[in-house]
C-alpha cells in the first residue's frame, strides 16, 4: 500500500524526523486558507501516488494569496501521468507547506532488498533529481549499504554510510540520525520502501525530509490501525466493492472480464487473453478454496464495470472445487441477472461434477471450453460481438 | 529419488487441530506421508484421527521423531511458529500460511539460515514427491512419478502445467512450490541445486512471475551451474505497470522485474520460455524426448 506524501510525512514526524509543517486540502478555498495560515512563500503540492509530479506541473511555490489561489485551482483536479506512462492519476488533494530555505539537497532511502533478504540503505549527495539517472550516470554517486538484520541500526551505525556518500561534514550527525530513524520506520511501521528525495539541509543546518514516498506491507495492516484506515479509502468503485467483499481485484482498461483462481493462473489468463487479441478488463483472483458465495460476489464486481462485454472463468481446481464454482455461476445468474456471454473453463478437482451442474442449469449465455487457450479465443470473439447479435446466436 | 521429501519424511503439522490444517494434514497422510504429530499449544495430549498432538514442535521431534514441519497457522501467529520450528531440531520447515508480514520473514529467513534449516515458503502450496510423500496442499491426482522436476512461485499454474505433463504421459520427480512472497525461505536457485544433484531428475521446469529478480538470478545460475535442460514459464506479461512511486526497486536489482525482462534474461542464457502453460508443457515433453 502506497502512502501519499503527507501521510508519509506524518509517519516521519511520529518517529521524530523533521518535516516542514503543512496542511492537506481537497478544495481551493481550504488550500488558500491553509496558505494564509502558513505564510508565503509556501509550496502547493499535488498529492498523487506517482513520481515526476513536479515536471508535470503538480508542485508550485506561491508567493502570495493570488498565486496560492491560482496554483491550487490549477492543481486540484488535474491529471498527472507518471514518467513511465502510468496513470493518469487525478489529483484529489494538495499539501500546502511552508517554504524551506534549502542549502543542500540529498537523497536517502531504505528499501527491502528481496534478493539479498536485507534492508538496503541508499544515500546520495546528489538529491533533488531523478535518482535513477544519477545512479546510471555515475554509480559512485549513490552509496548503497545493506543493514545487518541481526544488529540494531542506530545513528552510530548510519554515520559511516552518510559520510561515505559525501554529505557536508557539519550535517553528518543529523543525517545519520535521520537515516537510522528511516530504518526504524521500516521496521516498526512495516514499510518496504521509504524514499526521501530531497532530504535537505537548511540554511541553519537542520536536516529535513522535504518529500516522502512510503510503501507499507499490506500484510501488516492488522497491527497498524492508523494505516489500515488509509487502506480503506479506495477511489475506484469496482476496487472499493471488491475490497468490501474481500476479493483481490485490480481494474484494467479492457472489456474482457476475468475470473481465475490463484494469482499465477490469473496473470497467465490475462496473458493468454491478450495473446488471443483481447483486452482484459480486470485481474480477479478468487483465491484458494472459493465457495459459491465468493463466486457470486466476484461476478457482481466484474459485471458492475460497464466496459465488460464478456466474462472468462478460468478455474483449475486444487483446493478449489469445481462443483462449488459451478454452483456459484448458476446462483449468480439467477441472483444478479447475468446476461453477458460467459465462457467457462473448469478443470481439476471435481470438474466432472462442476460440468454436470452447468449442463443441468443450461444457461443460454454460457459457453464451455476444455482448454485455457480455446476459452481465451472464444471469449475474445464473444467480447467483440455486439450484444444483439450474440443474443441471436445463442438461441 | 526426489528432493526435500520422500519415504523417510516424518511430518509434524502445526495447526493440525484447525480446519484447514486437519483437512490437508490428513489428506497428506492418506497419500502415504508419514504423519507423526500435530502441534497446537494447549492441546497436547489430544489426537487428530489417531495422530498425537503436542504443545510444542520440540516435543513432536523428541517424542514422535518428526524431521519435517509443516506450518498451517494463521498469518499473525505464523512467523513465531516458523521460528519455533527452526529451533526445534527438524531439518525442513514448509510454511503454507499466506499473508505473513514481510518484515517478520526478514528475521525468520536469517534464523533459518543460521540454524541450517531448509525453509520452503511461506505462502506456498508445499512439496509433492509423487508416489512417495506430499506435504502441503498440492492436489496429487494431477501428478505422476517421472523425470521432470518442477519449481514454481505459483500454485494453480503448477497444477495446470503438471496436468498437461501427465496427459502427455510423463511425470515428476518432485514439485516444489517456493511461494510468491517477496521473501521466501528457498529461492529458485536453492531448488535448482537440489534438482541438479538428484539422479532421477532429467529436466527442470521453472515457473516464475513478475516482481523481484529471482528469475534473473536463476538465469545466471543455470548458465553457470546447471547441466540439465531447464524450460521456463513466466506469468504476468499483461500485468499493469502499477503505481510505481519510488525508483529504488529498479536500482537494486538492475532489472525492471517485468515478465519480459525475466523472459529475456532466461532466453539469453539458453533457457526456452513457453508462451503459455500449454506450450511450456509441450516444450518440456519435446525436450525430454530428445534427451
Amino acid at each position: 500500500m502506497d502512502l501519499l506524501e503527507y501521510q508519509g510525512k506524518q509517519l516521519f514526524a511520529k518517529h521524530g524526523i523533521a518535516v516542514p509543517s503543512g496542511e492537506v486540502a481537497d478544495n481551493v478555498e481550504d488550500a488558500v486558507a491553509a496558505a494564509e495560515r502558513i505564510g508565503y512563500p509556501c509550496a502547493i503540492k499535488a498529492q498523487v501516488l506517482i513520481g515526476g509530479r513536479g515536471k508535470a506541473g503538480g508542485v508550485k511555490i506561491a508567493k502570495d494569496v493570488e498565486e496560492a489561489r491560482r496554483y491550487a485551482a490549477d492543481i486540484i483536479g488535474m491529471d498527472i501521468t507518471g514518467p513511465h506512462g502510468e496513470g493518469p492519476f487525478r489529483v484529489d488533494s494538495v499539501w500546502v507547506e511552508g517554504g524551506s530555505d534549502i542549502a543542500e539537497e540529498y537523497y536517502a532511502s531504505i528499501i527491502l532488498d528481496r534478493g539479498e533478504k536485507k534492508l538496503l540503505a541508499m544515500v546520495s549527495a546528489k538529491g533533488g533529481m531523478d535518482i535513477e539517472a544519477v545512479a546510471a550516470g555515475n554509480p559512485a554517486d549513490l552509496t548503497k549499504v545493506h543493514i545487518d538484520p541481526t544488529a540494531p541500526f542506530d545513528a552510530a551505525a548510519a554515520r559511516p554510510i552518510v559520510a561515505s556518500a559525501g554529505l557536508a561534514e557539519d550535517a553528518l550527525d543529523k543525517a545519520a540520525e535521520v537515516l537510522a530513524k528511516l530504518a526504524e520506520v521500516a521496521r516498526e511501521e512495516d514499510a518496504t520502501l521509504i524514499e526521501v528525495n530531497p532530504l535537505i539541509v537548511t540554511a541553519d543546518r537542520e536536516v529535513v525530509a522535504l518529500d516522502a514516498k512510503v510503501t507499507i506491507d499490506g500484510n501488516s495492516l492488522f497491527r497498524h490501525e492508523d494505516l489500515a484506515e488509509i487502506a480503506d479509502t479506495v477511489d475506484d468503485p469496482q476496487e472499493q466493492m471488491a475490497k468490501e467483499k474481500g476479493l483481490t481485484y485490480v481494474k484494467l482498461d479492457g472489456n474482457v472480464g476475468i475470473l481465475a483462481n490463484g494469482a499465477g493462473l490469473c496473470m497467465s489468463t490475462l496473458d493468454v487473453v491478450a495473446q488471443a487479441g483481447g483486452a482484459p478488463a480486470n485481474f480477479l483472483d478468487a483465491g484458494g478454496g472459493s465457495k459459491a458465495e465468493a463466486i457470486v460476489n466476484a461476478l457482481e464486481v466484474i459485471k458492475s464495470d460497464a466496459k465488460v462485454t464478456a466474462i472468462l472463468f478460468n478455474i483449475f481446481g486444487g483446493i478449489t472445487r469445481c462443483d462449488e464454482i459451478a454452483k456459484g455461476i448458476v446462483t449468480a445468474s439467477g441472483q444478479i441477472g447475468l446476461d453477458l456471454p460467459l465462457v467457462v473453463r473448469l478443470d481439476g478437482t471435481n470438474f466432472e461434477e462442476g460440468l454436470a451442474i452447468l449442463a443441468e442449469a443450461n444457461l443460454p449465455n454460457l459457453h464451455q471450453e476444455k482448454t485455457m487457450l480455446d476459452a481465451a479465443r472464444r471469449v475474445v470473439e464473444l467480447a467483440a460481438t455486439p450484444p444483439a447479435a450474440d443474443a441471436g446466436a445463442s438461441e | 529419488m526426489s528432493i526435500i521429501i520422500d519415504g523417510s519424511t516424518k511430518l509434524a503439522v502445526s495447526g493440525l487441530t484447525g480446519r484447514e490444517g486437519s483437512f490437508h494434514g490428513l489428506r497428506n497422510k492418506a497419500y502415504g506421508t508419514d504423519l507423526v504429530a500435530g502441534v497446537t499449544p494447549g492441546k497436547g495430549g489430544q489426537d487428530v484421527e489417531g495422530t498425537p498432538v503436542f504443545d510444542t514442535i520440540a516435543e513432536a521431534v523428541s517424542e514422535a521423531g518428526a524431521n519435517t514441519s509443516m506450518i498451517f497457522v494463521p498469518a499473525r501467529f505464523a512467523a513465531p511458529a516458523i521460528d519455533e520450528a527452526i529451533e526445534s531440531g527438524v531439518e525442513t520447515v514448509i510454511a503454507i500460511t499466506e499473508g505473513i508480514p514481510v518484515l517478520d520473514m526478514l528475521s525468520t529467513y536469517w534464523k533459518a539460515k543460521e540454524a541450517g534449516v531448509r525453509l520452503i515458503g511461506p505462502n506456498c502450496p508445499g512439496v509433492l514427491s509423487p508416489g512417495k510423500a506430499n506435504v502441503g496442499i498440492i492436489p496429487d491426482r494431477f501428478f505422476d512419478p517421472g523425470p521432470i522436476g518442477v519449481v514454481s512461485k505459483s500454485g494453480t499454474l503448477t497444477y495446470q502445467i503438471g496436468n498437461e505433463l501427465k496427459q502427455a504421459g510423463t511425470g515428476n520427480s518432485s514439485i516444489v512450490g517456493i511461494g510468491g512472497d517477496p521473501i521466501v525461505g528457498s529461492d529458485f536457485i536453492d531448488i535448482l541445486k537440489l534438482y541438479e544433484a538428484d539422479p532421477d531428475t532429467e529436466l527442470i521446469v521453472m515457473v516464475g512471475e513478475i516482481g523481484g529478480d529471482a528469475e534473473e538470478r536463476a538465469a545466471e545460475f543455470i548458465a553457470a551451474e546447471v547441466s540439465k535442460p531447464v524450460v521456463a514459464y513466466i506469468a504476468g506479461f499483461t500485468a499493469p505497470p502499477g503505481k510505481q512511486m519510488g525508483h529504488a526497486g529498479a536500482i537494486i536489482s538492475g532489472s525492471s522485474g517485468t515478465a519480459q525482462a525475466k523472459k529475456d534474461a532466461l532466453e539469453a542464457k539458453g533457457v526456452r520460455v513457453g508462451e503459455s502453460p500449454t506450450e511450456t508443457a509441450a516444450i518440456a515433453v519435446e525436450t525430454l524426448r530428445g534427451l
